[in-house]
């Protein structure tokens, strides 16, 4: 049987991964994409894990908003990544240098 | 099982407010472009009207319904009407800004609407579920608006900066909210509090929850370590969007941070009160000495935006009813100060030409007093100069942190001011003492200048009866 902690490391090592992938990644905005559903994921594992040991529903409710949410961020993210390569030319992390200071 | 009708009266701003952006993205539609002037006048009539509603729904009793989701209370009457003013001023200036550049879209207000709802969202929560909702409505309207000219770099550049560390402040937030979630069993605000105040600080898993939850808040305020988003969006955004983003999302930040850390983790305040020293000192440091190595104004703004973010933080962390009146007054008067000045801004730019650089108000004394004496009066309020606004809700704030014995964070938030107002007197000189560079005339409508001169004299005005508002305020946060 496997216990509350087990599911959070593995909430805990997805979260890690997902946040390690946005600030070591230097190449693709894509990857960065994924990262953030992965973060987002990692979540609701957390999430569902509490909500059955706690015998309680609304985590799991709790759950599909994050879903739903996550859908609609996807389509944004994305859609400002068309925007990108139309006036650049390229999604490479390193080449969104143009404002600084 | 009995379905219970709730009652939608304490909501019924945000349902009017949904009723009419989904009305104006269907009007829109079917105008011509000559006509869309009607959604814009629509837009308008739907925030004052929304104002009306709030005031007629209003009571000093606190209503919870939905099921313990959704609370309305004084606190969220005061900020739902700030927000809604401050955003109709803000429709109001940016509609030359977009006439001019081939922007003028039912797509913006529809966009905007969506924002201005998300935040009434998230001012009216009373449960993690409601307030993610909220933030994340705000945050995906402001993450078009600011990719809202398609042909621009910049702007494409800035929004994806924008989305990307967006999204991992939500995640955190979101994380944070998983782990309370898991130590208390609920996420309702009050039933968090009951189940904090018994456990404390001994449960690991709330620790981590607590400090999550305040990362993602500070990411959201823009609050230096998390600071890196404010001044390339600032820049990047088109200059009507950035007038939005800076500020009443700076109201709804405070209304996050409210129900968040007092309603929900009141019982935690001592372990929240140091992170949050630790975030408003390098926020007014950073911020206040970046500022002045800058040469863009939107980016100076931005910067200047970071340091008043430590300031109402300041309040907050006070934790005293006496402090969070002294932020909920700080940020309703800098959102009213940021619509000033970036207006100002919208201003001067016209067709093909960006007033974005601070040369371009060398002179502007010479063009146009009078509006060179409004810029005068919103730097100097920003500045903190008495006997404008900004004094008096910097002295507020001030006066919390020294009556909880933190006098050395005063002596802090004074010290870096003072340097702050180095680079808003820095304009003040470019406007008056410098020869002008261009002499072309001011385009801007009546509308505009009329709006512009009486938030320009407000500063004033509130500075000589600073009561005005902070009475309201005090009535709002004493019946939290």
């Amino acid at each position: 049987m496997l216990a509350l902690t087990d599911f959070l490391m593995l909430g805990a090592i997805l979260f890690s991964l997902s946040v390690a992938g946005i600030f070591l990644n230097r190449k693709n905005v894509i990857i960065l994409l994924m990262c953030i559903e992965l973060m987002l994921l990692a979540v609701n594992i957390n999430f569902v894990a509490f909500s059955h040991f706690h015998g309680d529903t609304v985590g799991q409710v709790f759950v599909f908003f994050i879903l739903t949410v996550a859908a609609a961020e996807a389509a944004i993210g994305l859609a400002i990544l068309v925007v990108l390569f139309r006036n650049r030319r390229t999604i490479n992390v390193e080449d969104l240098d143009t404002l600084k200071g | 099982m009995q379905f219970e009708m709730p009652s939608l009266i304490p909501v019924l701003p945000e349902l009017f407010l949904l009723t009419m952006t989904c009305v104006i993205l269907v009007v829109d539609l079917f105008l011509k472009e000559e006509q869309r002037v009607i959604s814009y006048g629509l837009v308008q009539i739907s925030l004052l009207l929304s104002v009306c509603i709030v005031y007629l729904t209003s009571g000093a009793e606190a209503e919870v319904i939905f099921y313990g989701s959704v609370i309305r209370d004084p606190m969220g009457d005061v900020l739902k009407v700030a927000i809604y003013l401050i955003s109709a001023g803000a429709f109001l200036y940016s509609k030359d800004y977009l006439l001019d550049r081939n922007l003028f879209k039912g797509e913006f207000y529809v966009l905007g609407l969506f924002a201005v709802l998300g935040m009434t969202v998230m001012v009216s929560a009373n449960s993690f579920l409601t307030v993610y909702l909220g933030l994340e409505l705000l945050a995906l309207s402001l993450y078009a608006l600011v990719a809202f000219d398609r042909d621009s770099k910049a702007g494409s550049e800035a929004a994806m900066k924008y989305f990307v560390l967006g999204a991992l402040a939500s995640g955190m937030l979101l994380y944070g909210i998983s782990m309370i979630y898991g130590a208390t069993g609920s996420i309702e605000f009050p039933q968090v509090a009951k189940a904090v105040a018994e456990t404390g600080m001994d449960n690991m898993v709330l620790v981590f929850g607590l400090v999550f939850v305040v990362i993602g808040l500070a990411f959201k305020f823009g609050a230096v370590p998390l600071h890196m988003w404010v001044p390339d969006v600032y820049h990047g955004a088109p200059t009507a969007v950035t007038l939005f983003i800076g500020s009443t999302p700076k109201i709804a930040a405070f209304a996050l941070a409210m129900r968040l850390l007092v309603d929900g983790l009141e019982p935690l305040h001592a372990d929240w009160q140091g992170m949050l020293v630790i975030l408003a000192v390098l926020s007014m440091a950073l911020g206040n000495v970046i500022a002045i190595a800058q040469t863009n104004i939107k980016r100076m703004l931005a910067y200047s935006t970071i340091s008043h973010v430590g300031f109402i933080l300041l309040g907050i962390l006070a934790g005293t009813s006496k402090g969070y009146t002294a932020a909920m007054f700080y940020s309703i008067v800098y959102a009213i100060m940021a619509l000033g000045g970036f207006g100002i801004v919208l201003l001067l730019s016209r067709r093909g030409f960006e007033a974005e650089n601070l040369d371009d108000y060398k002179g502007l004394h010479d063009r146009s007093p009078w509006f060179a004496a409004m810029m005068l009066l919103l730097m100097f309020s920003m500045a903190g100069v008495p006997p404008t606004v900004g004094f008096f809700a910097k002295m507020f704030v001030l006066e919390a942190v020294v009556s909880i014995d933190m006098t050395w964070l005063a002596l802090v938030g004074v010290f870096f001011s003072i340097i702050g107002v180095y680079y808003y007197l820095r304009i003040v000189k470019l406007m008056y003492f410098d020869k002008p560079t261009d002499d072309t005339p001011l385009t801007a409508g009546l509308d505009t200048r009329i709006a512009l001169s009486v938030n320009g004299l407000m500063m004033l005005a509130l500075g000589m009866f600073p009561a005005a508002i902070l009475s309201i305020c005090a009535a709002a946060v004493g019946s939290v």
